[in-house]
């Protein structure tokens, strides 16, 4: 029986020592952002936030979480507030962002790119372009989005910063 | 049918878990839209209104559509054509999956159909809904219908009388005939349609709400994982198991090993136990050395028998010989894979007299036929339901995954879900076929062409499944049966004014391949990567620049405006190309080229400009920027156009530079993302979209019809950078070397 901290909840599993992260994450507890694409750690579709850093849930053996902090898309809004200090929001200024972008296509890698792309933002607040490609560079995209994704973590990093100098997120509705 | 209910499970209520970790599932649109429907099999009848639209009391409408969403946006573009012919906003109209007991049979999503074809049937049916409402309200307001106006769905007469749509037919039916003759709006009048409305799906995509067929769970389901060797071999060679050991994962609780002939899987109660046992179960296979192999697959398809049609023969390709100007140039287009970034997955749940099949195929009345066969079931006692799972650009693995969740269901006796695991997606997937082609082409002294001819080799399409061919036997076989899927008349030569051109296709017998089937563009890219490269030689030769040469040769309007909007988007300054590397960066070892191009798969048009530059110490192609410009018709959504241009402009550059199918003798070796690598962020070039809007001329399809011109372009750019042709691709580095020693 293994206990995991999951979007700052405690769940217990009586899944085997070896079972992959992500196998308690979309079979025992049906969470629709962490998504199976390669088991390979390969591909990024399976991402998730551990103590604050992007992993990849499909090769993490449950047996080495404990104790760690566990943030899937279902917790990032949570997160992000609790990161930046801000009122939590339904959505963050990336998926914001990604929306105003029309970003997506089929979307199924966006689990990634918004764990990953969060994760990002929280480093560096204004990062350059470069930067981006560079900390994306391990998440794949097969409809071919990356100069949208590209486009929109720049718009979010200017959104935050308009948010911390006007403080209007701390003005903003908690979920 | 044992199921009338929706059949999404609830949350399994397993563990305790705090407030933030649960969302909701989504409540499906189909709950809703199933109460005005007869629950029998389908297609509903199409000349009934009923089954194009339904009206809720709430005033909204239910449109029903039958092509698939797969994050290209149709399924928000034909409500847009809706919502304008009934006047409703966007926020008020809906649609729901595709299901052969819901939805009209509109043939399947492919060839870039949703707009094309289902724009004018949807477009026609809504002019058809609203001209029944307004005679309704013309009756209840006790008025002319030609005096009443439409905003939201509320029927405005003079004075202060209305009515809604909701008040007037609400939860009722239409029971009228679709006659087509109800008169659409002008398109100047246009408020929706030609704009770029936001897409409904993308904020559930973006919030991690939206449901993939990855998702869905059935009551009392077993995961399921199909067994097979880790690449394919030849598509006549099938599988062939030789013996197993099933004491090999009796240690896995609750596994079993489910076989039908040659075609075997596990089941087991959690899943990632049947990812072990998948991995363990121990099977010896037969493993014939059939296959090419990468070395010999040219020569093979070359020398090898092919049935030969001409497909264009026109005027006399003899004038070749005295023309002023010649060029032959022969190339070869590798295998590519579709590989969704989500592997593909079904859901069944099998009786003895009925089937429930749950998955992403693109035409739900052909899978379910194909269901009904393989199990020996009536039509109508098996329903298919399309969900959306990854973009798939073209006939991955989708049919596959289906008859095997079919087969696994029928063989446990339970519900089953079938994830493919990555190797099986890469090394199953019926890949764009490979392809050689030699062009010749001619031209006068004043820059017109003069004759043009190309023959190509490939195989087809391959119609049986695996699942179907290990499970019954059933011999491999291509589709079409008959020569007609060939060298396309329309990227090969058909943008110019040619007096003389021949095309001539050779068909090579796939059974001896790899299993083929039709991929983003098909074919199209190897074909303009040779074809254009030809046309690009005479205008090297004739030393004229090769957008005006392509200009001085092209009389079509839609050829013309296409590649005048490429090349104004790329600030396209007239020269003949450099072919040399004359534009050498002495100190990164890099030189920059310029490349343009045309193309098509079907009814659009495309144009492209490359800017690329080549490291000529490493062999390291980058590309820097590519403009795409697109003449697809009426463009509804240009939104969702532009993305389809980003998108193909992205994976042509992929594919190009990096996309290859790797095979020996007994089989495919490209088995996941680091051998068969696709474009990452670093490489990705800047993109710059380019529509021609057609307002007053039909959608014709927007999907796929940049991607054979920017092929084109990238290897002309290549010439203008290095003064060497490509005949190869993807522009490896060692190719790369190897043509400039």
């Amino acid at each position: 029986m293994a206990t995991l901290t999951i979007n700052g909840a405690t769940i217990e599993t009586d899944a085997g020592d070896d079972t992959p992260l992500l196998y308690v994450l979309t079979d025992e507890l049906q969470l629709q952002g962490p998504r199976f694409g390669c088991g390979l750690a390969q591909c990024g579709s399976c991402s998730v936030l551990v103590d604050g850093v992007e992993n990849r849930a499909c090769v993490m053996p449950i047996s080495l979480l404990a104790n760690k902090d566990i943030t899937t898309l279902e917790g990032i809004t949570s997160y992000y507030a609790a990161a930046t200090g801000t009122g939590e929001r339904r959505t963050t200024p990336l998926q914001d962002a990604l929306v105003q972008e029309q970003a997506l296509q089929c979307g199924y890698c966006y689990n990634g790119m918004i764990i990953k792309g969060t994760e990002l933002l929280l480093n560096n607040p204004a990062p350059t372009e470069a930067e981006i490609r560079s900390a994306m560079n391990g998440h794949l995209c097969r409809c071919g989005t990356y100069p949208k994704i590209i486009s929109a973590i720049l718009r979010a990093a200017d959104a935050m910063a308009t948010a911390k100098i006007s403080g209007a997120d701390n003005q903003e509705e908690t979920a | 049918m044992k199921h009338d209910k929706p059949f999404l499970v609830k949350r399994r209520d397993l563990l305790k878990a705090g407030g933030a970790l649960v969302i909701p599932f989504q409540l499906p649109a189909m709950v809703r839209a199933q109460a005005l429907r007869d629950p029998k099999a389908g297609p509903p009848d199409p000349e009934q209104i009923d089954s194009w639209i339904a009206i809720h009391q709430d005033n909204t409408a239910t449109v029903y559509i039958g092509f698939a969403e797969l994050g290209q946006g149709c399924s928000t573009a034909l409500l847009q054509v809706a919502a304008e012919e009934l006047d409703l906003a966007m926020d008020q109209v809906a649609t729901v999956g595709l299901d052969t007991h819901l939805t009209p049979n509109q043939g399947g999503t492919y060839s870039s159909s949703a707009i094309r074809v289902g724009g004018p049937q949807v477009q026609r049916a809504a002019a058809e809904a609203r001209q029944a409402l307004l005679a309704m309200a013309a009756e209840q307001l006790n008025t002319p219908a030609e005096s009443l106006s439409v905003t939201r769905g509320v029927v405005s007469g003079p004075g202060t009388a209305e009515i809604s749509y909701g008040a007037l037919i609400g939860e009722r039916r239409f029971n009228q005939p679709f006659t087509g003759t109800a008169p659409v709006k002008d398109p100047a009048t246009y408020t929706l349609v030609a704009a770029p409305v936001p897409r409904k799906d993308i904020p559930l995509k973006a919030n991690g709400t939206y449901l993939y067929i990855q998702h869905l769970r059935l009551p009392g389901m077993l995961h399921g994982r199909i067994v097979r060797p880790p690449g394919q071999g030849a598509y006549r060679d099938g599988v062939r198991i030789v013996a197993v050991n099933e004491d090999s994962i009796s240690h896995i609780p609750g596994a079993r090993v489910l076989r039908q002939n040659h075609f075997i899987g596990v089941v087991v109660p959690r899943e990632w136990d049947a990812v072990k046992a998948a991995r363990e179960l121990e099977v010896t296979w037969e493993r014939p050395s059939t296959l090419p192999g990468n070395d010999a697959l040219f020569s093979r398809m070359e020398n090898g028998p092919t049935n030969d049609r001409v497909v264009v023969d026109e005027g006399d390709v003899a004038a070749f010989d005295e023309a002023y100007v010649k060029t032959a140039f022969d190339g070869t287009g590798p295998y590519q894979a579709h590989v969704p970034f989500a592997p593909n997955c079904a859901l069944a749940d099998v009786s003895d007299s009925a089937a429930l099949v749950m998955c992403s195929t693109q035409d739900v009345y052909n899978t379910r036929t194909s269901i009904a066969n393989l199990l020996g079931l009536e039509q109508d006692n098996v329903r298919v339901q399309y969900h959306e799972a990854a973009g798939t650009f073209g006939h991955s693995c989708w049919d596959d995954v289906a008859q095997a969740a079919a087969l696994m269901s029928h063989l446990a006796g339970r519900p089953v879900r079938v994830q493919f695991m990555r190797q099986d997606e890469h090394g199953w997937d019926t890949y764009g076929p490979a392809h050689i082609g030699k062009a010749k082409a001619s031209a006068d002294r004043n820059g017109k062409l003069v004759s043009y001819e190309y023959e190509g080799w490939q195989h087809h399409w391959s119609l049986v499944e695996t699942s179907a061919q290990t499970a019954l036997n059933t011999p491999a076989a291509e589709w079409p049966p008959v020569p007609v899927q060939q060298v396309n008349p329309l990227t090969l030569g058909g943008m110019y004014d040619i007096p003389n051109r021949h095309l001539l296709n050779h068909h090579v017998d796939g059974l001896d391949y790899l299993k083929g089937a039709w991929l983003r563009s098909p074919l199209d890219l190897s074909f303009a990567f040779i074809s254009e490269q030809a046309i690009d030689d005479l205008a090297w030769q004739l030393e004229m620049d090769p957008w005006q040469f392509r200009q001085q040769n092209i009389s079509d309007y839609h050829w013309r405006d296409v590649l005048d909007a490429a090349a104004e988007a790329a600030n396209w300054q007239p020269r003949p190309a450099r072919a040399s590397n004359a534009n050498a960066n002495r100190n990164s070892n890099t030189v920059t080229g310029r490349g343009i191009g045309v193309g098509t798969h079907l009814a659009s048009y495309g144009g492209a400009v490359a800017e690329i530059e080549v490291n000529t110490e490493t062999g390291e192609v980058r590309i820097l920027h590519l403009y795409g410009a697109i003449d697809a018709g009426l463009v509804v959504n240009t939104s969702n156009v532009e993305n389809q241009i980003i998108g193909q402009l992205v994976q042509t550059a992929s594919r190009m530079l990096l996309e290859e199918v790797t095979f020996d003798e007994t089989g495919v070796t490209s088995l996941d993302w680091a051998t068969y690598p696709i474009l990452r962020f670093e490489q990705c070039p800047a993109v710059t979209p380019v529509i021609v809007q057609r307002l007053e001329e039909a959608p014709s399809g927007a999907g796929e019809e940049v991607m054979a011109a920017a092929a084109a372009a990238i290897a002309n750019a290549f010439f203008d950078a290095t003064g060497k042709r490509m005949t190869m691709y993807p522009f490896t580095p060692e190719r790369v070397l190897a043509v400039l020693a």
